[in-house]
């Protein structure tokens, strides 16, 4: 099975001087999950951040064969989506379905195939009669499964989801859990909580100080570190 | 006037809804350009206005006394500048312009309680208007809501913990709004990040089509024929 994502020594300082990432290594094969763990401030945003060239530190980060340069971030950004912890800040088009289309239509899709796009991704998150909505009138639940149409309306190949389960109720996370368990893509999950992570895969690596110092079943994570 | 009713509102199906989001809008900078040009000596004028627009809160099927009294909302700031004109020495003029006020008011009310807000955009985008400036009203629309949020918790923090808002004081009340301020800021530039990472490459891309019809054209001409013409008659 094919590399969608390897990075290599990557690391990243803030302008404040804060070293968040201090040589990371990470690989991760197509169409398999897995699932970051660690404390807050640990790393784990700002690496995802790395993954379609929203940050860029020193270090080499390939996704899907394609380095993240600047040349390539256009094709990189198709291929990457990400699913941020707020869902408000990325439903940003006055209605559901306009959002849902504005990365297909941004990558130069044709209207008519654009909106096609975005019905057919509603309809498999669940909210095709919420389509001319305002996002604001969707529970959390509803925004988060909008902003996951967004992602399946373009031709990504891994989903990063940073803290997918916030703000959802026991029985919103039950349905997104099965939402994406029925997905192909490839995932990494940015998430504290590792019942939820279960759901989805059993392997895990775990991020202290900037750093990956484990990747192994949740199980064993959680023994090791206590979490 | 909660914006959830003139949203509802906004959904109708009446003879003016139908019609072309340009249309609306074009009739609606006729009437505010002649409004604005309303002297003294134009009281008849004035009145046929409120006449002309009442007719169109009913042919959009809009509860009339809602919407006049919506259109009050401006009379507070109007009414302000009228108080200093009139102790300027000229009464008349600041009657004109609180009624010059409260026309545009109403007609504007009228433009948004008929038209929804994407809608109002991707008209605005028909008649050329600027990209940055339609961007703006996207997000203003989109973010206001969630910044009003931001700010009814921030309130109940305050209250929570001052008992009640009247407990606050000033310096608390404006380090509040600093705060506000940064977490809008810290909101902008988690926005922008999403948005880059979705492909945003400085243009938002149209999605809506809307099509012209003839009777969209009928409208305006309708609509330019009767707002001038008062204002040519009563000049």
């Amino acid at each position: 099975m094919s590399l969608i994502v390897e990075v290599k020594s990557l690391c990243y300082t803030y302008e404040d001087g804060t070293q968040a990432l201090k040589g990371v290594d990470f690989e991760l094969e197509d169409g398999t999950t897995v699932a970051l763990l660690g404390a807050n401030g640990s790393g784990k945003t700002t690496f995802v951040h790395h993954l379609n060239g929203i940050l860029q530190g020193s270090g080499s980060v390939v996704i899907d064969g394609l380095p993240v340069t600047e040349k390539n971030l256009r094709e990189i950004r198709k291929r990457v989506g990400l699913v941020f912890q707020d869902s408000d800040n990325q439903l940003f088009m006055p209605s559901v379905i306009e959002d849902v289309a504005f990365g297909p239509l941004a990558s130069g899709m044709p209207r008519a195939e654009a909106a096609e796009r975005a019905k057919q991704a509603l309809d498999r998150v669940g909210l095709s009669g919420k389509a001319c909505k305002s996002p604001w009138h969707l529970s959390a639940g509803e925004k988060k499964r909008a902003a996951i149409a967004g992602i399946l309306a373009t031709d990504a190949r891994l989903l990063v989801l940073d803290e997918p389960t916030s703000f959802l109720d026991p029985p919103g996370q039950r349905a997104l859990g099965e939402l994406l368990a029925s997905l192909p893509h490839a995932k990494i999950l940015v998430t504290h909580d590792t019942g939820f992570a279960r759901t989805l895969t059993d392997d895990a690596v775990f991020f202290e100080d900037g750093a990956i110092v484990a990747r192994s079943p949740i199980a064993a994570i959680v023994h090791r570190f206590g979490w | 006037m909660r914006h959830a009713r003139v949203e509802r509102w906004s959904h109708g199906n009446s003879v003016i809804h139908r019609r072309h989001a340009a249309s609306r809008i074009l009739a609606t900078l006729i009437l505010l350009v002649c409004v604005a040009t309303l002297t003294e000596r134009t009281p008849a004028a004035c009145g046929l206005y409120l006449v002309l627009l009442v007719i169109a809160v009913v042919a959009a099927r809009l509860p009339v006394f809602a919407m006049l009294s919506g259109a009050s909302v401006v009379l507070p700031f109007a009414l302000c500048f009228a108080l200093v004109i009139t102790l300027a020495g000229d009464p008349v003029q600041a009657i004109m312009l609180v009624v010059r006020g409260y026309l545009s008011a109403l007609a504007a009310l009228l433009l948004i309680s008929t038209t929804p807000m994407p809608d109002l955009i991707a008209g605005l985008e028909w008649l050329r208007a600027p990209a940055f400036l339609l961007q703006v009203m996207q997000f203003l629309y989109r973010y206001l809501f969630v910044l009003i949020e931001e700010a009814a918790t921030m309130r109940q923090a305050g209250m929570s913990r001052a008992g009640s808002i009247r407990a606050l004081q000033f310096r608390q009340a404006s380090a509040a709004a600093g705060v506000l301020f940064i977490r809008s800021w810290a909101r902008a530039q988690a926005i922008h990040r999403a948005m880059v990472s979705r492909g945003f490459a400085g243009r938002i891309p149209t999605f809506r089509r809307m099509k012209f019809a003839p009777a969209d054209g009928a409208f305006i001409a309708l609509a330019a024929v009767l707002i001038s013409g008062i204002r040519v008659v009563f000049r």
